[in-house]
């Protein structure tokens, strides 16, 4: 029973990591709180499920398009509310994503309809008993993909050229484009790659739990928010293992204890962290004002 | 001053003028309720606004407006509805007033436990904090089955008038004129623009923190106790994030710099949804539109400071038809 639990903590996590990397990445870069990412994440959930029920195309390129869809959807938020707005004031692009989350919303409610819908079963659900534990092909390929873009994106951010200026250019922005990197190219590179992975956690959490709906992404941001200190802030590997432990904590405590207080696990962890360790548990540099 | 500023405060001035000219029409001549509800829910809005307003102020950002406005909400619905509690001297009958003390004085309690473990942090890290207290706090009235729970608290008796509502205002407002001119408000003003500095030179920053949070909690707490007696029902999802930004939004809109701004973004944001109704299904793509283009083309806000000050009126009026000079 316990290592059940332990498995489907571990899948829900890891659909959080993807979101809250994405999250981080921009925040490394930008020191913004992206508020629309967990709109892109449920965007991608939606443009999966059309794929699939419109252009009747297996998950794997469902997933592929949706990542390519959202990737060009976060681009365009960058360059409409994040780029056009001066830094000088630290709140005005929080706000102006928080327009973007307002817009999204609204439109994903006209498009598709304010309804939970599900994924038409288009993978065979098979369940692989292993010892006395059951996993089943979704929860498979749910793993087995987030593990795979993380560690794609583990080798694109530290192993090549454009992961090492997206690195400069989070460590000191200024610096950075002293020594040559395109700050404004790095930064539509983010944008793209974290609304990417966001597309992909949509797909994938769509298909773990059949229920999409236009108000899923408000919840996940700020559990994204939690994951992200929890691993602090701008930490691409905090924010991966903070995704994990929050999947199985909150698994845990809906199997152990009650199950209506699951939503405030995350906001406590958030409290905690900021009062005994706010770089997090993976350190971080810690953000002035 | 340029040709947009000039048009802008010319903007500001009439849509002024002719608030206050329908605020007054209502409040006396005319009692339509559907224009009435509208009044009081701006006055609840205004005055929850500058519950924000006034932490920001001494540059602590709080996102938990909201929870605080629920914990007054609900304080004050348990005293009226669930105690049936009911305090008369003479004719004068006090029991709304006390309620709605008492779910300020219960937020403010809840405002200083967050003010401890605030005093440590800023920036992002105290907006998120924030978020996620008053998200602790939606959580719990949830689960608190002894205030309704999850199907919310109803039956509310409706002791909010559009008169009691505006009288709150005013006196807030009142607070707010004082505050800003005092030794406190100075502090304040001095936290914002350099924490550091301020305490160089001699401010107590915690108490000024625990205050400011305590004071915003207050506020939070009556705006609540207004909002349950007129709604009449409120469940935990009145208090969730939306309503913490909503409440973000009509101060940064109507302008931080000075508590005339989020007066003007209470009230103009409350009306705008109900005027944008003539285009019914795209209001609210328009509304987050124009937060963006709002925040590219002047982030600070509507009302700036200078706004505050008869000469700037006075000038500006009189170049308004001036053709501008190049220099």
């Amino acid at each position: 029973m316990f290592l059940q639990q332990m498995i489907n903590g571990l899948m829900l996590g890891s659909a959080y990591s993807l979101i809250a990397i994405g999250y981080t990445l921009i925040f490394g870069v930008l020191s913004l709180l992206h508020f629309a990412h967990g709109e892109v994440f449920m965007m991608g959930a939606f443009f999966g499920l059309y794929l699939v029920l419109l252009f009747k195309v297996n998950v794997y390129v469902a997933l592929f398009g949706s990542m390519v869809i959202t990737a060009i959807l976060g681009i365009l938020v960058e360059r409409v509310a994040v780029r056009p707005i001066s830094k000088e004031f630290h709140l005005a692009p929080l706000l102006s994503t928080v327009g973007v989350t307002i817009i999204l919303q609204d439109a994903a409610t006209k498009i598709f309809g304010g309804e939970q819908v599900g994924f038409p079963e288009t993978i065979k659900i098979v369940n692989y008993p292993i010892g006395n534990v059951t996993v089943t092909s979704v929860q498979m390929l749910i793993l087995a993909t987030s593990l795979f873009l993380m560690l794609v994106l583990h080798l694109f951010v530290n192993r090549t050229r454009l992961g090492t200026a997206m690195r400069a250019a989070a460590e000191s922005g200024r610096t950075a484009s002293l020594l040559g990197v395109n700050i404004n190219g790095v930064v539509i590179l983010t944008f793209g790659v974290a609304s990417a992975l966001a597309g992909a956690a949509g797909v994938l959490v769509g298909l773990a739990f059949n229920a999409i709906s236009p108000f899923m992404g408000v919840e996940m941001a700020l559990k994204s928010f939690a994951i992200m200190l929890l691993g602090g802030l701008g930490n691409i590997t905090g924010a991966m293992v903070g995704g994990l432990i929050l999947g199985i904590v909150e698994v845990l405590s809906v199997a152990y204890l009650a199950s209506s207080y699951r939503d405030a696990f995350a906001f406590g962890v958030m409290v905690m962290i900021l009062i005994f360790r706010p770089s997090g548990l993976f350190g971080a540099k810690l953000h002035g004002d | 001053m340029s040709t947009s500023m000039r048009m802008l405060s010319l903007f500001i001035a009439v849509t002024v003028v002719f608030g206050a000219y329908y605020l007054i029409a209502n409040l006396f001549f005319r009692t339509d309720a559907y224009i009435e509800s509208i009044l009081i829910f701006a006055a609840i809005n205004i005055i929850v606004s500058l519950s924000f307003y006034l932490p920001f102020s001494a540059g602590l950002l709080s996102l938990a407006q909201a929870g605080f406005m629920g914990v007054g909400a609900y304080m004050s619905a348990s005293i009226t509805t669930l105690w049936k509690f009911h305090f008369t001297v003479g004719p004068l009958d006090l029991t709304f007033f006390i309620a709605l003390l008492a779910g300020g004085i219960l937020a403010a309690i809840v405002g200083v436990l967050t003010a401890f473990p605030a005093l440590r942090i800023r920036g992002v890290y105290l907006l998120l904090m924030t978020l996620a207290i008053s998200e602790i706090i939606r959580v719990f009235f949830l689960n608190f089955e002894y205030t309704g729970g999850a199907s919310g608290l109803g039956g509310i008796p409706p002791l909010t008038t559009i008169w009691n509502v505006y009288v709150a205002l005013v006196l807030v407002v009142l607070f707010f004129v004082r505050v800003t001119k005092s030794r406190m408000g100075r502090a304040f003003e001095s936290m914002k623009e350099d924490q550091d500095a301020a305490e160089v030179m001699g401010v107590d920053l915690t108490r000024h923190k625990v205050v400011a949070f305590a004071i915003g909690a207050f506020l939070a707490g009556i705006s609540g106790g207004l909002y349950a007696h007129y709604a009449l029902y409120i469940d935990s999802t009145n208090f969730g994030v939306f309503r913490s930004i909503e409440i973000l939004i009509f101060t940064l809109l109507g302008g931080y710099e000075i508590y005339a701004g989020p007066i003007y973004g209470g009230f103009y944001l409350t009306f705008l949804p109900e005027w944008l109704r003539i285009i019914q299904d795209w209001r609210i793509i328009i509304f987050g539109g124009l937060l963006i283009v709002m925040m590219i083309l002047r982030p600070a806000g509507l009302i700036s400071k200078e706004m505050m000050s008869l000469r700037y009126w006075r000038s500006t009026l009189a170049n308004l038809w001036k053709p501008r000079v190049e220099a």
